[in-house]
């Protein structure tokens, strides 16, 4: 219920919301968690495998019970209600373990972004706010992060010090240096102080939410000081019946209360190991919740709260739990058996506080277990450049988390290089601690005693796991599935350890903890994938001719990165037809293509002729300037890596083209080379790809029509012999033409500035001449016996392989693969060759098919279309001494059927090259 | 002489508060040799000589920036490529530039660390780019073939700032 008054949340603007299709009002400032108890709902979910009904069971991101799906504005699946903040037209209802996504797509947007920091605070209680308070006025750029939407962390619901907690806030968000992202949940952390956040934007703004604002962002956050002040949560113990609505953590309890100004129950009893509970147990009191017992487990209590006007039962523990479905009794029972039934419908448990340790965990720091805290906490020895204070360090003490909070601060920020300045900190009279007990679980039938309420676990569960020999708690989790939820266990998870180590006999400090790994809290797919989705998925690459092909009705291929045409097909025709079509005019007449996308390097320097002659297994360095030669490169293995034209510009300059999906990895390739092994070299490369726009003009009528275009340029089969280029004056453009072929056909490769390649290509193109795309290309290379790199060859293949052997220098000392090709693996006449296949029925072959001889797998078809050159279809494939194969029959698998085809020669029209002058 | 095509000619950036627009046709000389002088010698920094930037790309790499048909490779020594179309210029200009870069740039653009002249090599919107801070705007040099990419990408992540502050 309601209290009168108190709590954080604005009387005066009432919100509406509905569950589990009942109209409830809450208030702006509550969870729906803090509105569905003061609106006196009990049970909110239903446990996953029992079926047993759950209530709130905490307050914050720990919640292990209260998982909700969200229905309106728009479907979120498995949300702890602890964790929405309430908004006007929220439509939610109570899940029983597994949510259910959204059945149309999600209209939110979602980004990321970066941000670096000199001091990163990570939790804005007193301990961090001391140590924010500290960077920030030493001027050091300062980021705090809190996954709250306001700054304060466990003081909002303690109600302490919240005058000072509105100074600092107030003061951070006015200093010039300091970002503060509230409703920000750091969930990762990674090496060199790298720590990813997502900040909840919108979403409570539910349907109000601003279309162009992100809903959900992550932050990439560079640190150069972390602070961690991630708090603590409190545990529950295992006890008889710990999982009926109205169990709640006592913190949570008095949160609810301070916070939001509700009222969890009427009349309370109190289960405790420690100290923290007595002051939930004062401020319910004072609220007019009557609290009828605190049993303390410790035999003597508690010094420090002796005089609250409780009764207060020393020794005492919890014996069971009645109600069905909420609680409506307690029995306790003494120190000497004795048992006492108490009527409540609220019970209040702690069973200690564990150091929120994840972070620090991840950052790969290890946590130990502290005997006087009976809690794992960080070891303070992280390799990482980070403080950790107040309560996430194990200190419990409002006034001991200030002052380690200003310390983590002093040491941040002048490890940042600045002069920390003292910060103003509350001064706090601290009551007699008595130490809290290390306890686990209390007697009782131990199928009831929940040790994860999410994952229904019992310590009855537990004790199967450790019966069947398990020592280690990640066994035992993953056999029991405990800490495996939504929560990762953070109220479940030392508990686990605390109930594995007692039913070993073992310590559970040499037992340990489960392993934490991010994130922090669950992060939708949706944020994480921000606005890399669809066209931005991965950059798109495009030729400076785009336009031009997109006007005229191309279709396109991706190509690494890039969009490179695929075909351009006319009225009524399909991909056949248009394909066979661009071949003909290829072939017969006169066509273009954009190469644009070919990599281009410029190599320069006095040894870049000797640079190319160990980097190609042919020679280069004999290359004439005004010639080209095609090269192939290996790895050292031997192994084919890339191939292309290298010109040679001057007698130090060269230009070097590669495939276009391999333009970056030869550029690094060269440099690693020269970086690395030859740095004596006098050579340097750059990247000149889109520096120059090619086009090939492929075709028996290519000489006429560059004459026409070129009237300055000598085109006669002499003038301009095959494989030389020369700089020309092409339709007014400065260009530079190389005669080589990738089709066989008389060609020309007309390069241009990027900034001209639209003129030269709408010059061809008023000519009529037709463009074809990279489908017209692979049939025309490979009716030539012409492979790609990467389509015809895997990493497995080397030049003698290809029928390149031609291409392998016998004269230079020494390149990249030669050792190699001594090897007598090398030279086994059973290597897979490329050969040409011709299927005897003329079916089209599938690219990837097996070829098969008596059940033998001799290998693969690697390329394969319909040429109508040849007029029927053809293959490529590499095949197990292949070349020695000529003429015999294989049998190609297609779908079940095997087809039987005849290998042939590699090159399979125009072998004797009579084409190539035209 | 014909008309040259830009590789955002066709690109129509919107009006919205970062002033997003493309510098075309600028003359850009990348020069690799033995580090001299003449030369920007630090990491990440760019030196101006009248209307010429020259940017530092590595130990041994520089990109002279300057106007259309300012100059060309013969104005320096070594390893000299003209790269005038390899790549072309975004200015960003208004008071959310850094924090609309931040959005797809992983490298620390704060004044304190990125001051006028500053220069890096990195990625941005997963496109290799180089940035350079200059007095009154950043210039984003991009790849002819992302151009369009990078350009679609700002212009779609400055909706962000189209509107101050949240309710």
């Amino acid at each position: 219920m309601r209290a009168g008054h108190g709590g954080l949340v604005d009387r005066d603007r009432p919100l509406r919301f509905l569950f589990d299709g009942v109209e409830y009002q809450g208030f702006q400032g509550d969870t729906l968690a803090s509105a569905l108890l003061a609106s006196g709902v009990r049970q909110v979910a239903t446990s996953i495998r029992l079926g047993r009904p759950r209530g709130i069971f905490a307050a914050g991101v720990e919640e292990p019970n209260a998982l909700v799906q969200i229905e309106e504005p728009f479907p979120e699946p498995m949300l702890p209600a602890t964790t929405i903040e309430l908004y006007d037209g929220l439509v939610a209802r109570g899940l029983r373990g597994r949510g259910r996504l959204a059945d149309r797509p999600d209209p939110a947007r979602y980004d990321a972004t970066h941000a670096h920091c000199d001091v990163l605070v990570i939790g804005a209680g007193p301990a961090g706010l001391a140590a924010a308070s500290v960077a920030a006025a030493s001027g050091a750029r300062t980021i705090v992060v809190d996954d709250q939407p306001r700054l304060g962390g466990s003081l909002l619901g303690t109600g302490e010090q919240l005058d000072w907690v509105e100074r600092v806030t107030a003061g951070l968000r006015a200093a010039p240096e300091v970002r503060v992202l509230t409703r920000t949940t750091a969930f990762g952390y990674y090496d060199d102080n790298h720590v990813i956040a997502v900040e909840r934007r919108t979403g409570h703004l539910g349907a109000q939410a601003p279309a162009h604002l992100s809903r959900e962002r992550i932050w990439r956050i560079r640190a150069g000081q972390v602070v961690l002040a991630t708090g603590a949560h409190e545990r529950s113990l295992a006890f008889s019946g710990n999982d009926l609505p109205g169990v709640m953590l006592a913190g949570a309890a008095r949160t609810y209360l301070r916070r939001y100004g509700v009222r969890p129950g009427n009349r309370a009893v109190v289960l405790t190991g420690n100290d923290s509970a007595y002051a939930a147990a004062r401020d319910l009191h004072a609220a007019g919740v009557e609290v009828a017992a605190i049993a303390d487990l410790r035999p003597g209590g508690s010094a420090g709260w002796a005089e609250l006007g409780i009764e207060t039962l020393p020794g005492w523990a919890v014996a069971g739990v009645s109600g069905d479905d909420h609680v409506t009794g307690v029995t306790l029972r003494g120190p000497d058996g004795t048992e006492r039934h108490v009527d409540a419908d609220l019970l209040l448990v702690s069973g200690g506080w564990n150091p929120v340790g994840a972070l620090y965990s991840q950052a790969g720091g290890r946590l130990v277990y502290d005997d006087a805290l009976a809690a794992f906490r960080p070891d303070g020895h992280c390799r990482q450049a980070l403080h950790v204070a107040g309560s996430a360090s194990g200190a419990y003490q409002l006034g001991l988390c200030l002052s380690e909070g200003a310390a983590a601060g002093r040491s941040a920020t002048r490890a940042a290089g600045f002069e920390p300045v003292e910060p103003a900190i509350p001064k706090i009279k601290e009551r007699e601690v008595t130490p809290g007990l290390a306890v686990w679980m209390l007697d009782g039938d131990e199928s009831t005693q929940f040790v994860d309420l999410q994952r229904d676990v019992t310590v009855a569960d537990i004790a199967r796991a450790t019966g069947t020999g398990m020592r280690s708690v990640e066994h035992v989790k993953r056999y029991t599935t405990a800490g495996t939820a939504h929560d990762q266990g953070k109220t479940s998870g030392t508990l686990a350890s605390g109930v594995v180590a007692e039913l070993l006999g073992v310590d559970v400090g040499e037992l340990g903890t489960t392993t934490f790994r991010p994130p922090y809290v669950p992060v939708s797919f949706a944020a994480l994938a921000g606005r890399d989705r669809g066209m931005r998925f991965d950059p798109v690459r495009v030729t400076a001719l785009h336009q031009w092909h997109e006007a005229n009705g191309a279709l396109f291929e991706n190509v690494g990165q890039w969009k490179r045409p695929w075909y351009y097909p006319r009225d009524g025709e399909d991909m056949l037809t248009a394909v066979l079509r661009e071949c003909r005019t290829a072939r017969e007449d006169v066509a273009m293509m954009d190469a644009s996308t070919l990599g281009k390097i410029d190599v320069q320097g006095a040894d870049a002729g000797e640079f190319l002659d160990r980097l190609y297994t042919n020679m280069i360095s004999t290359l004439k300037p005004g010639a080209i030669r095609y090269g192939v490169m290996c790895r050292p293995d031997g192994m084919v890596l890339d191939d292309g034209t290298v010109i040679r510009l001057t007698g130090t300059r060269f230009l070097v083209t590669t495939t276009t999906g391999n333009a970056a990895a030869i550029l690094d390739w060269m440099e690693e080379w020269l970086q690395t092994e030859w740095p004596e070299l006098r050579v340097r490369c750059t990247s000149v790809t889109e520096q120059w726009a090619t086009v090939a003009l492929v075709g028996p009528r290519s000489r006429e029509v560059l004459a026409g275009i070129a009237p300055g340029l000598d085109v006669s089969k002499d003038g301009f012999p095959f494989m030389t280029w020369r700089d020309a004056t092409v339709a007014g453009l400065d260009a530079r033409v190389c005669r080589i072929s990738f089709s066989g056909e008389l060609a020309y490769e007309i390069n241009v500035s990027w900034w001209d390649a639209l003129t030269l290509w709408e010059t061809l193109a008023a000519l009529g001449i037709t463009p074809y795309g990279t489908e017209t290309m692979h049939v025309l290379r490979a009716e030539k016996g012409y492979p790609i790199i990467g389509q015809d060859t895997d990493g497995t293949v080397t030049p003698h392989d290809l029928g390149l052997g031609w291409a392998v220098s016998k004269k230079k000392a020494d390149f990249l693969g030669k050792r190699s090709f001594s090897r007598a693996e090398n030279s086994r006449a059973d290597r897979k060759q490329l050969v040409g296949l011709l299927s005897d029925d003329g079916t089209l072959l599938t690219e990837g098919a097996a070829l098969v001889v008596d059940r033998t797998s001799l290998g693969h078809v690697t390329s394969s279309y319909h040429s109508a050159a040849l007029g029927r279809t053809f293959a490529l494939g590499l095949v197990r001494g292949g070349r020695d194969l000529v003429g015999q029959t294989i049998w190609a698998t297609l779908g079940d059927e095997p087809t039987p085809v005849t290998i042939t020669g590699s090159v399979l029209y125009d072998p004797e090259g009579a084409r190539r002058d035209g | 002489m014909a008309e040259q095509n830009s590789p955002l000619g066709g690109f129509r950036f919107p009006e919205g508060p970062v002033t997003i627009a493309e510098i075309p046709f600028l003359t850009q000389i990348n020069i690799r040799k033995e580090p001299d002088s003449s030369l920007p010698l630090s990491a990440g920094t760019s030196s101006r000589s009248g209307d010429v930037d020259i940017l530092w790309l590595g130990p041994d790499e520089w990109l002279a920036v300057g106007p259309p048909g300012g100059f060309t490779e013969h104005h320096w020594e070594g390893s000299v490529v003209d790269v005038s179309a390899q790549r072309t210029t975004i200015s960003l200009r208004g008071p959310h530039v850094r924090d609309l870069l931040a959005l797809g740039c992983a490298t620390d653009l704060h004044p304190g660390v990125f001051g006028v002249g500053a220069c890096v090599q990195t990625t941005l919107a997963h496109a290799p780019v180089i940035i350079l801070r200059r007095e009154s705007e950043f210039w984003v040099l991009v790849r002819a073939s992302f151009a369009t990419h990078l350009a679609g990408w700002l212009v779609d992540a400055s909706r962000e700032f189209a509107v101050e502050a949240l309710p």
